[in-house]
């Protein structure tokens, strides 16, 4: 069903090659100027990132680069080290201004929401470097992620009226839920940072899905997760996706989660997209070999056919 | 509540106030302390009492109570560092002035609910609805303040505020002509504050009608301001339990990660300073309608800034009660304590320091401060989980300096050598190379092996 919204055009387009005339929405798009939106990619999918070009001052951090999720997917970012993924990320999560492109969300234009409306608005993330918030219990933690949920205001929180204690209830029952959903159920008392390395990976996903997301992305979940936690981490994120309804974006290093995880992979190198498809044709794809392993080592290395 | 359920025997329903009880009883004792106990007791039992804790000390305490307690609100929960905090005492002392003062310029004659003369001068308005009203105010100017400063961070913000704290005294101070009119009446400030009127208390004859500085008055403020300490209290304890605190501690642990799960940053950090300044308000009130009954810009110095500052983190950033010690502690040295301890000093030694120290009171206090930060950094009684934080490494930070826990250590094990002749073979060499499983266990950890 993804297989439309992956159009070719996006490897087509060279940087620069456009005019300088405004684009059909009087948007600056760069490379992308006079190319219509991919108005079936925008509307078909949960996200879509249209022809996004980042710069930190000379360096082009990601450049014209044009992404999907379909909805209820698993769709995974690889890369060597650099090749802009966290950046992408941080984009999507409205961490960074986008130099030029456009995000949509539900077909929804949010390259101008701020990050905190684009998280109540369905987007949850995790880091790459876990960021809990230490001082606070499991379930506070996923608790605080359900703010933008609650409605309570100061005065109602002061007086404590009959609705505010009911919310306070009902997001503490849900808290526990996720935790116990994640697995770590018993744990809701604990300061985030007694809980073990695997534990705290564990609360960032709980506390990122009491957001009540469309779309997960998670930054390197699996780093520091042994064969079987990892293994586990698969069967856990089609949960995640089946039960809930949810989009899971991943950017990982271990390939053989990505593999086997993944719907689609993307393929990010020096901030192009050099690659784009399923498992196996990103297993064969020569380009990716080469950016992985440099052009010697395809040359003279051995590679496993699956 | 459902008909179900019965209601809570008395002793349960009593735990759960277990601290307004305590505090209550508390305020209480040291009205009727100082209203009828030590009145009736011989000299040389209440003189040492009154001398170390005379009234007036007792209501100054409870007035930096409310302070620290504000302050608390916007560097303990929120971690926004300000050190101008005195802009909101001053703003809330001035609004007493403005509206319960006889005139320094101003001839009309406005009377609300107030409890003096129908026929004085000036403006008059009820002790409450000024609290209400400087507290409003002054979360108002919180705002002001706290909106440009809010993308700074850190030593940047403190800055910030520390300017904004300079900025109302020296507008206070140059109040006599603000574009041609006098607004607060410069350098000599407004005097003769209304004392705090008693209602029906007054009317009844059981409470002076008026809460003057009289020995009288003194005694009865202790419930008034131990009243506003108290909701100051109550609003302290109820807001850090609800969506608002949390968020105010995800913010002042990762205000990134925080942004990132949907807590505005900037609404909410308003919030802090706004919640913050009311309480500051508050405490301007009360101290110029309690204490001082006159507000001048000579009064609101960046050191008292750093007094509230130095109540909160020697108390205990964060944690309420800690913080009421701190505003305690350090408001009666302030006033009295270090004169009393001098006066000890002097009786002891024959030395005469007792009208020197309490002149060095910033110098005595910068002591404490830096002893409490060498020895004792979280504060005298800190907040719970500032104690985990800077008395015990975090498990991670433990694991990665290869102190595994053992149940980690024992799961890598069962993961890495699931099949049972490894691990019979591994318990054998376990048993080989432990001194103290060797001796008793030699033979059949020998036939193992051999196996």
């Amino acid at each position: 069903m993804s297989e439309s919204l992956f159009d070719a055009e996006q490897m087509g387009d060279t940087p620069g090659a456009a005019g300088p005339e405004a684009g059909p929405d009087d948007r600056k798009r760069g490379a992308a100027d006079g190319v219509p939106v991919d108005t079936a990619a925008r509307d078909n999918s949960v996200l879509y990132a249209d022809h996004i070009t980042i710069q930190f001052g000379g360096l082009v951090a990601v450049d014209d680069v044009s992404f999907t999720i379909p909805p209820k997917s698993v769709v995974s970012l690889i890369g060597p080290n650099g090749a802009g993924k966290t950046t992408f990320f941080n984009v999507i999560t409205g961490l960074y201004k986008v130099t030029s492109g456009i995000v949509f969300l539900e077909g929804q234009d949010i390259t101008n929401v701020k990050p905190h409306d684009r998280a109540a608005m369905g987007l949850a993330r995790t880091f790459q470097n876990i960021r809990l918030f230490n001082l606070m219990t499991a379930e506070e933690n996923v608790m605080v992620a359900m703010h933008s949920h609650l409605k309570s205001g100061v005065l109602s929180t002061i007086i404590r009226t009959p609705g505010q204690r009911r919310e306070e209830r009902a997001s503490r029952d849900t808290a526990r839920e996720l935790l116990e959903y994640v697995g770590i159920g018993k744990s809701e008392g604990e300061l985030a940072r007694n809980l073990s390395y695997g534990d705290q990976r564990r609360l960032e996903i709980a506390r990122a899905m009491a957001l009540q997301p469309k779309i997960l992305l998670l930054d390197e979940p699996t780093a520091g997760m042994n064969p079987q936690e990892s293994a586990a981490f698969n069967d856990f994120v089609y949960r995640v996706r089946d039960e809930k309804g949810i989009s899971v974006l991943l950017i990982e290093h271990d390939m053989a989660v990505i593999m086997k995880i993944s719907e689609r992979i993307t393929v990010l190198d020096r901030g192009r997209m050099i690659a784009e498809g399923t498992a196996d044709d990103i297993r064969n794809n020569q380009t990716v070999i080469e950016a992985y392993l440099g052009k010697t080592g395809t040359r003279e290395g051995k590679r496993n056919k699956p | 509540m459902s008909t179900t359920q019965s209601t809570p025997p008395l002793r349960t329903r009593l735990a759960h106030h277990k601290w307004p009880i305590g505090y209550v009883v508390v305020i209480v004792f040291l009205f009727f302390l100082y209203f009828a106990i030590l009145p009736s007791l011989v000299r040389p039992v209440s003189a040492p009492v009154i001398a170390w804790l005379p009234v007036a000390t007792i209501n100054e305490c409870l007035m930096w109570a409310i302070m620290a307690l504000g302050l608390n609100v916007v560097v303990g929960y929120a971690g926004l560092l300000d050190l101008g905090y005195v802009a909101f005492w001053a703003l809330g002392g001035y609004t007493a002035g403005w509206l319960m003062a006889f005139p320094f310029n101003w001839t009309w004659n406005f009377h609300l609910l107030s409890p003096v003369p129908a026929k004085a001068a000036g403006t008059h308005i009820n002790f409450w609805l000024v609290c209400i009203i400087a507290g409003c105010l002054c979360a108002i100017l919180g705002i002001i303040i706290g909106a440009p400063t809010l993308r700074l961070r850190g030593d940047y913000l403190a800055l910030v505020t520390l300017g904004f704290g300079e900025v109302i005294t020296q507008f206070f101070r140059n109040s006599n002509n603000i574009a041609g009119f006098n607004v607060a009446n410069g350098d000599p400030g407004i005097s003769s504050i209304d004392p705090i009127g008693t209602g029906p208390l007054g009317a009844a004859g059981i409470a002076p009608p008026l809460l003057t500085n009289s020995a009288a008055g003194n005694v009865w403020k202790i419930l008034v301001l131990g009243f506003l300490v108290g909701i100051c209290i109550f609003v302290s304890l109820r807001i850090r339990e609800g969506r608002l605190g949390r968020a105010w501690l995800a913010i002042r642990e990762d205000e990134l990660a925080a942004s990132m799960m949907g807590v505005p940053p900037v609404n909410v950090k308003l919030l802090a300073y706004a919640v913050g300044a009311f309480f500051g308000g508050i405490g301007g009130v009360a101290n110029a309608t309690a204490i001082t009954t006159a507000v001048s810009p000579s009064g609101f110095d960046f050191g008292k800034s750093v007094l509230v500052l130095l109540m909160v983190v020697l108390g205990g950033m964060g944690n309420v009660w800690g913080v009421l010690m701190g505003a305690f502690l350090l408001s009666w040295l302030n006033s009295n304590g270090l004169k009393q301890i001098g006066v000890q000093i002097d009786q002891i030694f024959g030395t005469s320091i007792a009208e020197i120290l309490p002149r060095y009171n910033y110098i005595i206090l910068g002591l404490l401060l830096v002893l409490m930060m060498l020895f004792r950094r979280e504060g005298l009684f800190p907040e719970s989980r500032t104690r985990a934080l800077l008395m015990t490494p975090s498990r991670t930070e433990a694991e990665a300096l290869g102190a595994e826990s053992l149940e980690a250590e024992a799961e890598t094990e069962a993961v890495e050598h699931a099949d049972a002749a490894t691990d019979a073979r591994l318990v054998a060499a376990a048993v080989r190379t432990s001194p103290v499983l060797e001796e008793p266990e030699e033979t059949p950890a020998g036939k193992e092996d051999g196996a």
